[in-house]
C-alpha cells in the first residue's frame, strides 16, 4: 500500500509503511549510512505527518519484514494480544501519542496495554514525540522484576557493578568490584564482560561471583555476558551461573549473526530456569541490544534503525528478562553520529522498552571517534534518570578498560540519587545500611567513613 | 590540614596495582574529585586527538624511503574525517584518482602488498607503523618474496587493502592502521593480513593482529606472528578463520585467576 502526504504545497508519497517510518525518524547517522532516511528536514515532517494519521491496527496488517521470512515478525504477531489493544485499537498513531500523554494512561492502564502492543506501534509513535512526550510517558510504567532483589520498583534506580579487566585477572575484578560495592553499587547486577571465551574461563569466572555474593551476603545476582551457547556449556559442566546473557537484535537474519534464534535462546532460558537459584522471583535473562545492529550486519530489510532496535524487545519480553539494557553509544558514530543522536536514542529505547512491558536500563555510553563526551552522559544520565530508567551501569571512573569505552561511573549514579532522590533495590539498600556502607535519606547521602569490617579484614590479609 | 581537605580519599587505594582500571579515585561530595575529574578529561582529549590528527603522509614516507621502500600516497573515497566517520563504505574503497594511480604502477603484480593506513589513529600510525613496516620488509627479503609499493591511504578502513591488493595483483596483502582509540591506549596499531585480495572479501577470510605498541604486543612479536600467518597461508592458499584456527596463540597472559583476596 501506497502512503501521501501533501503540506505546503507539495505531496510527498511513500512506497509503503516501511518508507513511511524510516523517513518519519528522526535523523541519525545510522539511517543515512543505510540511505532509508528523508531526504530533507520537510520530507521528514511531512513523512511524520503521514505517520500520524495511520491507525494503529495497520500496523496488525502491513508488516516490516514479511511474516514468511521472518521468525521476530511471527513471534511479534503470533502474540499479539487483542483484548489488551482494545482500549487504543481505534487510535491512529498521531491520537496514540495524545491518549499516552492523557491522563487515562497511567500506571496500570499501561501495564494492562503492553501485550496489546507491537514494536512498531511504539515506534511509530516516539517518531512524532519530542524528549519531554518520551520522559513523561515512560516515568508513568513500572516494569518491575526479581531474582534475588526487585529492580524497577517506583523512586529506584539500580546499577549494574561492571568490573571487567583487559586478562579477566581474579584479583584485578575483585579490586574492581570491592570498589564497586563500596561506592553503592551492584544492585542490578555484578557483571563480567569476559576477554577470554573458553568455557574453562568463564566457570572459573562464575565461580569466583558466585562465592563473593555468598561470602558476603549480598542481595544480588552474578553474569558472565558470554554467548548463551557458552552458558549452557557452563551449567553443563556444573558452574553455579545466575543470568543467561545473549546480545539480541530485532530480524532472523541479524540474530543468526549473532549465532542466535528464538529456539537458542529458548534453550538458554529453560537451562536459567532449572537451576533454580532466584530466591524472590525467576527473571533471569539479561539482553543486551543497540540501534544499528541489525544494520551492521547488513540484516535490516530497509526498515530504520529504531525500529529495528525496538523488536529486540518482543524477542527479549518473551523470556521475562531480569534486565534488558540498550548499549546506545557504543556501536559507534556510523549509527548514533554525536551527543545529540545518543541522548535522543536512549530515550527511544528507554520509552519503547518500557511501553512493551520490557525492564529497560541503559549503557549510557560513548566510543573516543563518536562526538560525544561526558557532558553528554551527564545529560542523558539526568534524562534517564527522570523517565525512571530500571538500572544504569557503574565502572569505576567511567573507563571500561577491557571494551575501550565510556559508560557512567561508580560516582555517576550517586550523582543521580542525590539528585534525583533515587534509592538501590530495597534488599540491596537493606544490605549497605547493615554494612555501613551508605546510608540515604531523601536526597542526603552518606557514604561510610570507615571500612565495613568484612572487607577490611580481606585487605589486611592482602597488605 | 589534611583533616581540612573537601576531598575523602578511599583507605584502598593499594589495590590499584592490581588493575588499570580507575578504581579508588576518593570522592568530593559524592562525586569525582578536581584532579581525577581533569586525569580524565586529559586521557579523553588525547584519545580525541588521536581521531582527528591527520596523517603526516610526507614524513612516513620519507621515513621508509630512507630504508629503500617506494611509496605511494593514495584516498579512500571519504574526503575529509566527517564524512570518513558517518560512511565506512567509502573508507573500504579508493576515490578514482587514486584507483588510476594504482593501476599505473601495478606491473606484474607482487608476492605482498602493503597498505599503510589512518584508520582511526593517525597516532598510532606516526608511532608504530614504519617500524613495523620495515620488519615486514625484512621478512619479506629473506622469504624472497617480491613486495609491491607502500601504499599510503587517508581515510583508509580495513577493507581498502582489499582493493589495492587486487589492483597490485598481489598474492597477500598487509594493511597496519591505528585502532579505536581507548582512554588508556590512543596509540594502538592494528594489523590485518589477506590472502588473494579482492574486492568483496569479507572479515572472516581474514586474520587480525591487534594492539601494537609498546605497552601491547610488541613490533617484534607482531612480525612473528604475521610470518607464520603468511607461510601458512602460502602453503594453503587461504586466509582468515580456518587459518587462524590452526595458529591460535593464547590471546591472554594465562587462565583467569580465581584466587583473590576478597576470597583469600
Amino acid at each position: 500500500m501506497t502512503y501521501s502526504h501533501s503540506v505546503g504545497g507539495t505531496t510527498w508519497r511513500f512506497d509503503d509503511l516501511r518508507e513511511v517510518m524510516a523517513k518519519a525518524s528522526p535523523a541519525r547517522s545510522g539511517d543515512l549510512l543505510a540511505g532509508v532516511a528523508a531526504g530533507s528536514d520537510a520530507e521528514r515532517v511531512a513523512a511524520q505527518m503521514c505517520l500520524a494519521a495511520v491507525p494503529l491496527k495497520r500496523f496488525l496488517e502491513e508488516a516490516l519484514i514479511p511474516y514468511e521470512s521472518d521468525e521476530v515478525t511471527r513471534l511479534i504477531i503470533d502474540s499479539h494480544d487483542a483484548a489488551a489493544f482494545a482500549p487504543v485499537s481505534h487510535l491512529s498513531v498521531g491520537d496514540f501519542r495524545n491518549w499516552l500523554l492523557g491522563e487515562e494512561a497511567d500506571e496500570s492502564s499501561l501495564k494492562a496495554l503492553a501485550p496489546g502492543l507491537t514494536p512498531e506501534m511504539v515506534a511509530a509513535v516516539s517518531k512524532i514525540m519530542r524528549v519531554q512526550d518520551l520522559i513523561l510517558v515512560a516515568q508513568k510504567v513500572r516494569v518491575v522484576t526479581r531474582f534475588r532483589n526487585s529492580i524497577g520498583l517506583a523512586g529506584r534506580m539500580s546499577t549494574r557493578l561492571q568490573p571487567n579487566h583487559p586478562t579477566d585477572d581474579g584479583a584485578g575484578i575483585a579490586a574492581s568490584i570491592l570498589d564497586g560495592l563500596l561506592y553503592g553499587n551492584g544492585d542490578a547486577v555484578i557483571g563480567i564482560n569476559p576477554a577470554t571465551d573458553s568455557t574453562a574461563g568463564i566457570c572459573e569466572l562464575l565461580k569466583m561471583l558466585d562465592a563473593v555474593i555468598s561470602r558476603y551476603e549480598i542481595p544480588t545476582q552474578a553474569c558472565i555476558l558470554t554467548h548463551v551457547t557458552t552458558s549452557i556449556e557452563a551449567i553443563n559442566r556444573g558452574a553455579p551461573l545466575d543470568l543467561v546473557f545473549q546480545s539480541i537484535a530485532g530480524t532472523e537474519a541479524a540474530n543468526a549473526s549473532f549465532g542466535i534464534s528464538l529456539a537458542t535462546l529458548q534453550e538458554g532460558y529453560e537451562a536459567g530456569l532449572s537451576q533454580k537459584r532466584g530466591t524472590l522471583g525467576d527473571n533471569l535473562m539479561y539482553f543486551e541490544t543497540g540501534q544499528g545492529s541489525a544494520l551492521s550486519a547488513n540484516a535490516h530489510h530497509d526498515v530504520d534503525q529504531q525500529t529495528c532496535e525496538a523488536r529486540a524487545y518482543a524477542v527479549a519480553r518473551r523470556y521475562k528478562p531480569l534486565l534488558v539494557n540498550t548499549v546506545v553509544g557504543f556501536i559507534g558514530p556510523e549509527y548514533l553520529y554525536n551527543g545529540k543522536q545518543i541522548i535522543r536514542a536512549g530515550l527511544e529505547d528507554h520509552f519503547c522498552g518500557k511501553l512493551l512491558g520490557v525492564p529497560m536500563g541503559c549503557d549510557i555510553c560513548y566510543t573516543n571517534h563518536a562526538e560525544a563526551d561526558q557532558d553528554d552522559m551527564d545529560m542523558l544520565l539526568t534524562l534517564l534518570g527522570t523517565a525512571g530508567i530500571n538500572f544504569i551501569m557503574g565502572i569505576p571512573g567511567s573507563d571500561d578498560v577491557m571494551l575501550n569505552y565510556q559508560t557512567t561511573s561508580f560516582h555517576d549514579a550517586l550523582y543521580v540519587r542525590q539528585v534525583l532522590g533515587l534509592r538501590p533495590a530495597p534488599e540491596f539498600e537493606e544490605w549497605l545500611a547493615k554494612m555501613q556502607i551508605l546510608r540515604q535519606d531523601g536526597n542526603r547521602l552518606q557514604l561510610g567513613r570507615e571500612l565495613p569490617e568484612a572487607f577490611r579484614r580481606a585487605l589486611e590479609k592482602m597488605a | 590540614m589534611h583533616d581540612r581537605s573537601p576531598t575523602t580519599e578511599n583507605p584502598w587505594q593499594h589495590l590499584r596495582q592490581l588493575t588499570p582500571a580507575r578504581i579508588a579515585l576518593g570522592r568530593a561530595g559524592v562525586s569525582l574529585p578536581t584532579d581525577a575529574q581533569l586525569d580524565f578529561q586529559f586521557a579523553h582529549a588525547q584519545a580525541r586527538d588521536a581521531v582527528h590528527l591527520p596523517l603526516d603522509c610526507q614524513a612516513l614516507a620519507a621515513e621508509l624511503e630512507k630504508h629503500e621502500l617506494g611509496c605511494l600516497h593514495l584516498r579512500s573515497a571519504a574526503s575529509d574525517r566527517q564524512i570518513y566517520l558517518q560512511r565506512p563504505d567509502l573508507g573500504r574503497r579508493l576515490d578514482e584518482a587514486s584507483a588510476a594511480k594504482l593501476d599505473e604502477h601495478a606491473g606484474d603484480g607482487c608476492d605482498l602488498a602493503l597498505v599503510i593506513a589512518d584508520g582511526l589513529s593517525a597516532l598510532a600510525v606516526q608511532r608504530h607503523a614504519a617500524p613495523m613496516a620495515l620488519k615486514i620488509a625484512e621478512q619479506c627479503q629473506a622469504e624472497r618474496w617480491s613486495l609491491g609499493p607502500v601504499a599510503l591511504v587517508e581515510q583508509g578502513r580495513v577493507a581498502i587493502a582489499d582493493e589495492i591488493g587486487q589492483r597490485l595483483k598481489a598474492r597477500m596483502v598487509v594493511i597496519l592502521l591505528g585502532e579505536r582509540p581507548g582512554l588508556s591506549s590512543p596509540d594502538s596499531l592494528g594489523l590485518y593480513f589477506t590472502w588473494a585480495p579482492q574486492v568483496g572479501r569479507h572479515d572472516a577470510q581474514r586474520n587480525c593482529i591487534s594492539n601494537i605498541r609498546p605497552e601491547g604486543l610488541s613490533c617484534n612479536l607482531a612480525a612473528h606472528r604475521l610470518l607464520y600467518l603468511m607461510r601458512e597461508a602460502s602453503r594453503r592458499q587461504l586466509s582468515g578463520v580456518q587459518l587462524k584456527d590452526e595458529a591460535e596463540v593464547p590471546a591472554l597472559e594465562g587462565e583467569p585467576r580465581a584466587g583473590n583476596f576478597l576470597l583469600g
